[in-house]
């Protein structure tokens, strides 16, 4: 079995798509000469052509509107916002506009609006975002974020073949730091809304996805040696619709759970799995739900600001002993 | 306007009447739906009574000490929020007489967390703005009469009792006090790894009372059970009725017998030693004072010969007279005799406190009003409290001795076997044997080894015999 990369497992997930089904095409800025900013549509102008690989204007309402268009005509586009933190140009159009569009007028729009999320790559304010819980709160949006490079393939196939809008949050800090053998031969689909245990534990249970997925695991695998813990973490993969079933089915097993996201805290997706733990599993819980994420400020450039900023294992770690203590 | 009736709750299948103990609001507070308004005290059973709806206390028709039948109105709620601004403005009476909180009671030990706690119940209802300078007052006027308030506990206590959802969803599972269970989490937060670790341990359930009315301090303190290795604990077998059974629920009081018996039976080292008393001394003394006994208005009972003579000798072996606590054992000062009152609707236990200070008239007196009282269920809560050894007597039904269950937390309790004539040698002065017709009777002792070996309940048999015996004529 090869190696590959979260981001060529992406890139592969994207090809066979595209070799699947001719209704499939990529848009975006840079995404056919130059191969995308990040090179994960590499070749594919090469392969599939100038038409199914296409350039576009720095215009990110035009690229999502595009597709809306093409997608109601039958297609199944996928969109790239260069960083998605760009993807909130196409706020209005995604929100107003392709998630109702079904509800409106009966029209199908199976398209995807993909691209790279994240920090820890000292890319500040403008090219670290977590724009997940902006799209959380929209009905007829469906949100994934691969953490693993089996994921990464998997929910791009599933988010392609989906008959409605998805948004896929890729972590840039993933792209090539994320190994993982996958097989030859064997179609990956990873399906939406199903979450996955990362990590099996008996006394606390880890709610997380994305590139904190990686750095939960740290913490557990400290805890485990440091203070004797068994720490469960389950990475979520699907954050709308999110998997109820899952969550109690954690808080019921460890009985005290810690959401660690990467996103700011205030408003962030972990108070609305707070609030469903709290309306499905109270009963269940022998400590308040506890939350690890960013401080709510913009996101420094400074390396020593960014790592004070964002979470890091060391903070997980604290999280987990104060919720074991509790 | 509509007014709602509060009634005395039927606190268990048997039990008939209740005694309002105390109020915990004042005419004219508003009340929350289940917040506590009064507590009770019946037979057994000291309990908080919350309200059945949200409202204001209207009307107060049952005071303070009264006893009422089920069922009884004892106040009025107006559940009318409108309504509920003018009562408190309408009501003045209530906080003159005693402004000051005082409530440096001897009892009360942790005086400095009450306003906090008392404050904590009232406030939190969405009360009319002008109610508050009323209610206040009267709120603090309530000081603790007989029995602690709920802000009667240590700052630990309270903590303690601060628990996490499972925790209290399991507590309520099992029918536990929370503040039994020694917990190891933040302040001393029982946990849930603590509660299934003390279920697992096989731990007695020790608190049994509806909730927030259990009172730690009267409860018999529960011992470290922790389960040794290779002991399994068998769950008890699944019963199901056939045609034509009988299913009857338990009655609070069997429910509480039941639990406390095979709680006792797992926690102490039960061991029995029987003597046999020849009584024909304590008969001719019975056949001579009887009536005297009788014109003060008091039976004169074997069982009152050997209650009086159990309670002189105690204070000779005090092992007995005693409990364990934790690994210490605890030895009472007080010597408080438990007689078992059997009645048809179950066991109680009333107590003669200070057994040993009374002479025989007193013992014998106060047998008869207890028993009296219990079968009229006339007993106040802490007649039924602090015993330090029970006497219990199944002989009356001709029973030659029982093989009694420990009341815990004590270390001893008597069985007095049937009294009757029965052929014995009897050695006369000269030395020759002959058979003759004597009083006899068994008594059974049953003694927690952990704390008390058989020399030491032998000594205390062979001294009780002796007393009985050659019981002094001039105590009658």
């Amino acid at each position: 079995m090869p190696e590959v990369t979260y981001l060529e497992a992406l890139r592969d997930g994207l090809a066979e798509e595209m070799a699947r089904d001719e209704r499939v095409f990529v848009l975006g800025e840079d995404v056919g000469a130059y191969g995308g900013a990040f090179k994960v549509t590499e070749g594919f102008q090469r392969r599939f052509g100038a038409e199914r690989v296409i350039d576009t204007p720095i215009a990110e309402t035009a690229i999502v509107g595009t597709a809306a268009g093409a997608a109601h005509m039958g297609f199944r586009p996928v969109c790239e916002m260069q960083f998605i933190d760009f993807i909130s140009c196409a706020y209005s159009i995604l929100t107003n506009y392709v998630a109702t569009a079904r509800y409106r007028a009966g029209l199908p729009t199976p398209m995807v609006v993909r691209g790279p999320a994240g920090g820890y790559v000292r890319g500040g304010p403008f090219h670290s975002q977590n724009p997940e819980a902006a799209f959380l709160h929209t009905p007829g949006l469906k949100i994934v974020a691969p953490a693993t490079a089996r994921d990464a393939k998997g929910l791009i196939k599933a988010a392609i073949r989906d008959d409605d809008p998805v948004l896929y949050f890729e972590h840039k800090y993933l792209y090539r730091r994320i190994k993982e053998e996958l097989p030859e031969g064997e179609e990956i689909l990873t399906p939406i809304g199903q979450a996955r245990t990362a990590r099996e534990g008996r006394d606390l249970s880890i709610l997380t996805w994305s590139a904190m997925l990686w750095k939960s695991l740290e913490a557990a695998e400290t805890l485990e040696r440091e203070d004797g813990l068994s720490v469960e973490v389950i990475d979520l993969r699907t954050l709308l619709p999110l998997d109820d079933a899952a969550i109690v089915a954690a808080v019921k097993r460890t009985n005290r759970v810690l959401i660690v996201h990467e996103d700011t805290r205030t408003g962030g997706v972990a108070g609305e799995i707070t609030a469903r733990i709290n309306e499905l599993a109270f009963e269940w819980l022998d400590a308040p739900v506890k939350r690890i994420c960013a401080h709510d400020v913009p996101l420094p450039y400074a390396p020593t600001l960014e790592d004070f900023v964002l979470p890091q294992v060391g903070d997980i770690v604290k999280g987990c002993r104060w919720l074991a203590a509790y | 306007m509509s007014r709602i009736d509060v009634v005395m709750p039927q606190m268990g299948e048997s039990i008939a009447e209740g005694t309002l103990s105390k109020w915990l609001k004042k005419v004219g507070d508003p009340v929350k739906r289940d917040e506590p308004i009064f507590e009770i005290s019946t037979d057994k059973v000291d309990a908080e009574i919350p309200a059945p709806s949200a409202g204001v206390l209207a009307e107060i028709l049952v005071q303070e000490g009264q006893t009422v039948p089920v069922q009884t109105v004892v106040a009025r709620m107006e559940t009318d929020a409108s309504a509920a601004a003018v009562a408190p403005a309408g009501t003045p009476a209530a906080p003159a007489p005693a402004p000051a909180p005082a409530p440096a009671s001897p009892a009360a030990k942790v005086p400095d967390l009450k306003p906090a706690a008392s404050a904590a119940a009232p406030p939190s209802s969405p009360a009319p703005a002008p109610a508050p300078k009323v209610a206040a007052p009267a709120a603090a006027a309530r000081a603790p009469a007989t029995a602690p308030a709920p802000g009667d506990e240590s700052l630990e206590d309270r903590l303690r009792r601060k628990s996490t959802p499972l925790v209290r969803k399991i507590a309520a599972e099992h029918n536990l006090d929370l503040t039994t269970i020694p917990g190891s989490g933040m302040a001393g937060r029982v946990t849930k790894n603590d509660i299934l670790s003390y279920l697992e341990s096989g731990a007695p359930a020790p608190a049994l009372a509806d909730g927030p009315s259990s009172r730690p301090t009267d409860r018999p303190t529960v011992p470290d059970l922790t389960v040794g290795p290779g002991v399994r604990v068998v769950p008890g077998p699944v019963v199901e009725p056939w045609e034509g059974d009988r299913v009857e629920p338990w009655s609070r009081i069997r429910k509480l017998t039941a639990d406390h018996m095979v709680m006792s039976r797992r926690v102490s080292a039960h061991v029995q030693s029987l003597i046999e008393i020849d009584y024909g001394r304590i008969a001719a003394l019975r056949a001579k004072r009887k009536a005297d006994y009788a014109e003060r208005g008091v039976s004169l009972t074997f069982l009152a010969f050997i209650a009086s003579a159990v309670a002189r000798n105690l204070r000779k072996h005090p092992v007995l007279n005693a409990a364990v606590m934790g690994e210490s054992t605890l030895y009472r000062r007080e010597i408080n005799l438990g007689i078992a009152v059997a009645m048809e609707w179950g066991l109680i236990v009333p107590v003669i406190r200070r057994a040993d200070e009374l002479n025989l008239l007193g013992v014998a007196r106060a047998i008869n009003d207890l028993a009296e009282r219990a079968r009229t269920k006339k007993l106040s809560p802490d007649e039924v409290q602090k015993g330090t050894f029970t006497i219990t007597n199944p002989g009356v039904f001709g029973t030659l001795v029982g093989l009694p269950v420990l009341n815990q937390p004590q270390s001893g309790i008597l069985a007095v076997g049937a009294i009757g004539k029965r052929p014995a040698v009897v050695t006369a002065p000269d030395g020759s044997d002959s058979i003759g017709i004597r009083t006899q009777g068994m008594l059974a002792l049953s003694f927690d080894h952990r704390i008390v070996d058989g020399a030491d309940a032998d000594r205390f048999l062979a001294d009780l015999r002796g007393t009985l015996q050659e019981f002094p004529e001039d105590l009658v």
